[in-house]
């Protein structure tokens, strides 16, 4: 009995640290009040500024395109660099490996410090033509796509490719009628890993970004250091609404998760 | 009706890979159309490199494929009117089963009503009408293989390659799907090459079989030929149960193995060295007298139709078949007719023989302890403190329960006058001159015959030692 | 099958260009800039600089404690509630752990707003604990890091292997100082590379708290912003070096254990 009032406690404690401020800020979102404590009246004037406000809703489009199109490049390249890697031999393979494993356990600031370099200051490439900060995501990104695919390709049964050439497919067809519908949870799972780093990533941007051009989490570092508590408030319905959306993609992928774990059964 | 055109020929088909293994050497056969051809042997033998060879997912390092006449070798498989049927079926997870089978003739963009059409008639032929919108995983792995077949078939290949396709079921669905494959084969038509290594599966099936060993056809024939008839050692030892011997003809149609002299029917000249084969159902065993040799049972089992019994004969094993029971200890005769014994040309005077187990587990020959360790020669074995051997998963070996063989090479024995110094004593019962060495035959005092290059002139009848170095010895174990 | 126009292998070079181009090339540059000066001579006076220098090496030691603090507050939370969670016989068992790991999906700065806010109110002035709130921050920002590798390794244990060691007469804590602990190892190893690493370079995170101390990645941020490219490359390849040290002492980075892992 004392365990199981152990034990709780413990999940209890950390889920209060875990959650506690972000449901705090969530609840004086909703309040015309500038700092936690202070007792003041419901308002929506927050999400009122967030969504109106040129400037933030700027921001929030310019991540999400971002996220969204390095995401895309990064899990095409990966995914390609994976079922090439796969079928080639040692060699290259582990030398593609070693590369990819590269931007995984490196720091996100030696990545996009050293991408910086080589990008603007040897190459001179300008920062606002946003291929250093494209080129930074998706190196950020697309290494994380080859780890989520590859496992999909060794558990693949590697006679149903020949099968399908066998059946008279040519390669290409093969591969793209065959392959990759069987690892198509893999490099699904990569996509949704590589928008994850993108949206929640300062280091590469900071480095790569054009002056003008700001990710949320470049523009809510630089919100904090200021002293404009509209801006500031606005943040906070910021966080919350990306909470509740959080929480309805978990709630929607563990219900379908469920059922198809119900379809097996 | 007798088809004489050959579909498929393979000449001098080579296939090295990189590291410089050997798949397959200087294969070469031909298939006639409408044949049901089996290539059969061990796993490493080279039958399903051949099979990859054909279908052309793999490319022979040398040679050529010709179909019906026109080389092939390094066309792509797609682009081959064959299909294969895999050993893990390797169906497409995310199609249904209509989809699978119409991806092939989806390939040959073949209208949507024809395939229709098809894929319903071949359902019919392997018994799963209504099956057209099931998924794979709902399928038993018996309906599996059948659709991976229907899957082949629906794109009326001109050669249908299986790949032990049988090698996933159980004992009774395999036995139900052989005579299945059989009767679609003379259904279809169509030529069928089958790769397995179940020797009674290719005697059930097969018009043809072709026996392989480390890359190499070791025999090919019907199977009645294959098993009646086997060409060599290795052929007789994998299909069926044989009694193999080595020996020498020692007149004309007279041969001496096993501790005795038998009549035989293949004329070969006096002074080869043979391998003599008997399958156990063919040795008769009889009162002590009348055989051509003696010994005493050492087992009987009964194997339900008959009885397998084991008799021992100064060193020499025999098993026989016999629907008489016999009890262990008891005294018999052996006797085998002349046309029962397959003599062949020995190429490998290889000597055999077996080694005991003493209760200090020790390796005996004749007396005498070998200067080798049990747990080295039985794979992944070791000694417990205790004095117990286990084997690689930690369980018990009861050493009456193993056998090792060992094996030695003719030219890694050597003669000597001094008896005591040889492993076993015996005396020379026949010698040829080979050139550069004699090459001996001794009659031991444990009843076997040894084959032995000496370079030096020894006189028949002479008595001597055979000094056999331990290291030039290959240990094989047998459960 | 090389006849073929089309194989599988050539899909990798894309790929296997672009690492080279954007993986390579940069650490080659940087390596370059890293041992020149300014005017492209060479020279190893950013090296001896950096660890002759009391104020870089402070930093190299402030981050090294924050750090080790930080990975041992997450450890320290992490373990008991990886146990608890693997161990448990709860129904919705995938449900709760998914709640632990949710924050790693929202935006790390918001999160840290959201915790300054707190601590503001807490505190009073950030100003009065910097390394207290700087640890506070980290742990709550790489917390979720900790937990699901440490998680995902206690759950694969064989629960028969427990039995087992009660079966032989050990007690409930001699069997997981023994058999759990030990076989969790690389759970909490992959852990602690996830969150010490971060917490050596996450300058942001001090930032937005105002502790004004510099850590290792709070250097390359200055030279950046000072246009010393070389100083910063050195700093960067120092902490290159780090890292690799670091991933060969903690078993490398297998393919499971990495952030990737954690994420998914």
């Amino acid at each position: 009995m004392i365990r199981k009032v152990w034990r709780w406690m413990v999940i209890i404690f950390v889920l209060l640290f875990l959650y506690l401020p972000i449901l705090v800020l969530a609840v004086y979102s909703f309040t015309d009040a500038t700092n936690i404590g202070a007792i003041r009246g419901f308002s929506v004037h927050n999400y009122v500024t967030l969504f109106t406000t040129p400037e933030l809703r700027s921001m929030i489009a310019g991540t999400v395109v971002l996220a969204l199109g390095s995401a895309l490049i990064a899990t095409v390249l990966g995914t390609m660099g994976a079922i090439g890697s796969f079928y080639s031999r040692k060699g290259m393979a582990s030398a593609i490996t070693t590369m990819n494993q590269v931007p995984v356990v490196n720091a996100d600031v030696v990545t996009g410090f050293s991408i910086c370099i080589l990008l603007v200051v040897v190459l001179g490439i300008s920062k606002d033509t946003y291929i250093p900060l494209v080129a930074g995501h998706v190196t950020l990104c697309a290494p994380f796509v080859f780890l989520a695919v590859i496992p999909k390709l060794k558990q693949m049964d590697p006679s149903i490719y020949e099968a399908a050439l066998d059946l008279g497919a040519t390669p290409f067809t093969a591969l793209i009628r065959i392959v990759i519908p069987q690892i198509f949870p893999g490099i699904l799972s990569g996509f949704a890993m590589a928008v994850t780093l993108s949206l929640d990533d300062y280091f590469v941007a900071t480095y790569t970004k054009p002056a003008t051009f700001d990710t949320i989490s470049t523009y809510v570092v630089n919100a904090t250091k200021g002293a404009q508590t509209t801006i500031k408030t606005a943040l906070w319905a910021l966080s919350t609404v990306i909470f509740l959306l959080v929480v309805l993609f978990s709630a929607v992928m563990n219900i379908r998760a469920n059922k198809e774990e119900r379809k097996t059964v | 009706m007798e088809q004489t055109t050959n579909i498929i020929e393979l000449k001098h088909i080579t296939k090295t890979y990189e590291d410089g293994y050997s798949a397959v050497s200087d294969f070469n056969l031909e298939v006639k159309q409408g044949e049901f051809i089996t290539f059969l042997g061990p796993s490493g033998c080279g039958k399903t490199t051949t099979l990859r060879m054909i279908a052309g997912f793999d490319l022979p390092t040398e040679g050529e494929i010709l179909l019906n006449g026109r080389p092939i070798t390094s066309l792509p498989p797609n682009k081959r009117p064959i299909n294969t049927v895999f050993q893990r079926y390797a169906l497409f997870p995310h199609m249904n089963i209509y989809e699978n089978i119409a991806f092939g003739l989806r390939q040959k963009k073949t209208p949507e009503k024809v395939i229709a059409k098809k894929v319903k008639k071949v359902l019919e032929l392997v018994d799963l009408e209504g099956f057209e919108n099931r998924s794979i995983d709902t399928l038993s792995g018996g309906q599996q293989q059948r659709v991976a077949i229907a899957r082949a078939v629906v794109n009326e290949p001109q050669i249908l390659l299986l790949d032990e396709p049988l090698g996933a079921l159980d004992l009774k669905m395999r036995k139900e799907m052989q005579l299945e494959l059989k009767e679609m084969h003379r259904e279809l038509g169509i030529t069928f090459i089958y790769v397995t290594h179940d020797q009674e599966e290719a005697l059930t099936m097969s018009d043809k079989i072709v026996v392989m060993s480390e890359g190499k056809m070791q025999q090919i024939g019907t199977p009645e030929d294959i098993y009646n008839e086997p060409i060599n050692a290795f052929v007789a030892d994998f299909i069926g149960d044989s009694n193999i011997f080595n020996g020498i003809m020692t007149g004309k149609l007279k041969a001496r193995f096993c501790g005795g002299e038998f009549a035989c029917v293949d004329d070969v000249e006096e002074g080869t060295h043979i391998t003599a084969v008997v399958r156990p159902e063919d040795v008769t065993l009889t009162s002590p007298e009348r055989g051509n040799i003696r010994g005493i049972v050492t087992s009987v089992i009964f194997k339900g139709i008959h009885y397998e019994i084991t008799v021992e004969s100064g060193k020499n094993e025999i098993v026989a078949q016999s629907v008489h029971s016999a009890r262990v200890g008891d005294r018999v005769g052996v006797e085998v007719e002349p046309d029962n014994i397959h003599i062949m040309i020995a190429e490998d005077h290889t000597n055999i023989f077996a080694a005991e187990i003493n209760k200090n587990y020790e390796l005996e020959y004749n007396g005498t302890v070998l200067p080798v360790a049990l747990t080295d020669v039985i794979k992944g074995s070791s000694m417990l403190e205790d004095g117990t051997l286990v084997d690689s998963r930690g369980l018990e070996i009861d050493p009456k329960k193993i056998r090792v063989k060992i094996s030695i090479k003719p030219q890694d024995i050597e003669l000597t006058d001094d008896q005591e110094e040889g492993l076993v004593q015996g005396s020379i019962s026949n010698m040829i001159y080979k050139g550069d060495h004699y090459s001996y035959v001794i009659h031991t005092d444990l009843e076997q015959d040894f084959v032995v290059n000496d370079e030096y002139l020894w006189n028949m009848e002479d008595q001597v030692g055979l000094v056999m170095p331990v290291e030039k010895m290959i240990f094989t174990v047998k459960k | 099958m090389h006849r073929h126009t089309f194989s599988r292998k050539y899909l990798g070079i894309p790929y296997a260009v672009f690492l080279l181009l954007f993986v390579v090339a940069p650490l080659v540059v940087l390596i370059y800039y890293a041992f020149t000066n300014g005017q492209g001579e060479f020279t190893a006076q950013n090296l001896t600089g950096f660890f002759s220098d009391p104020n870089t090496l402070g930093t190299l030691c402030y981050s090294f404690g924050i750090a080790m603090v930080t990975t041992a507050v997450c450890l320290l939370l992490a373990y008991p509630l990886a146990f608890i969670l693997a161990t448990s016989k709860l129904k919705g068992k995938s449900v709760i752990v998914l709640i632990f790991i949710m924050p790693m999906w929202i935006n790390f700065s918001l999160r840290i707003t959201a915790l300054k806010e707190i601590l503001t109110w807490l505190e009073g002035n950030l100003a009065y604990h910097p390394f207290l709130n700087t640890v506070l921050g980290m742990s709550y920002d790489f917390l979720p890091f900790m937990i699901l590798p440490i998680y995902t390794t206690i759950s694969k244990l064989d629960g028969a292997l427990l039995e087992a060691a009660r079966d032989l007469g050990a007690g409930e804590l001699q069997a997981f100082l023994r058999v759990t602990l030990p076989l969790s190892l690389p759970g909490i190893m992959s852990g602690v590379s996830m969150v010490f690493l971060p917490a050596m370079t996450n300058y942001v995170v001090l930032d937005m708290l105002y502790n004004s101390t510099y850590i290792m990645g709070s250097l390359i941020g200055s030279y950046f912003a000072a246009y010393n490219w070389n100083g910063g490359s050195m700093i960067a390849l120092i902490l290159l070096g780090i890292i690799c040290l670091f991933t060969l002492l903690t078993g490398g980075a297998e393919e499971e254990n990495t952030r990737g892992g954690a994420l998914l």
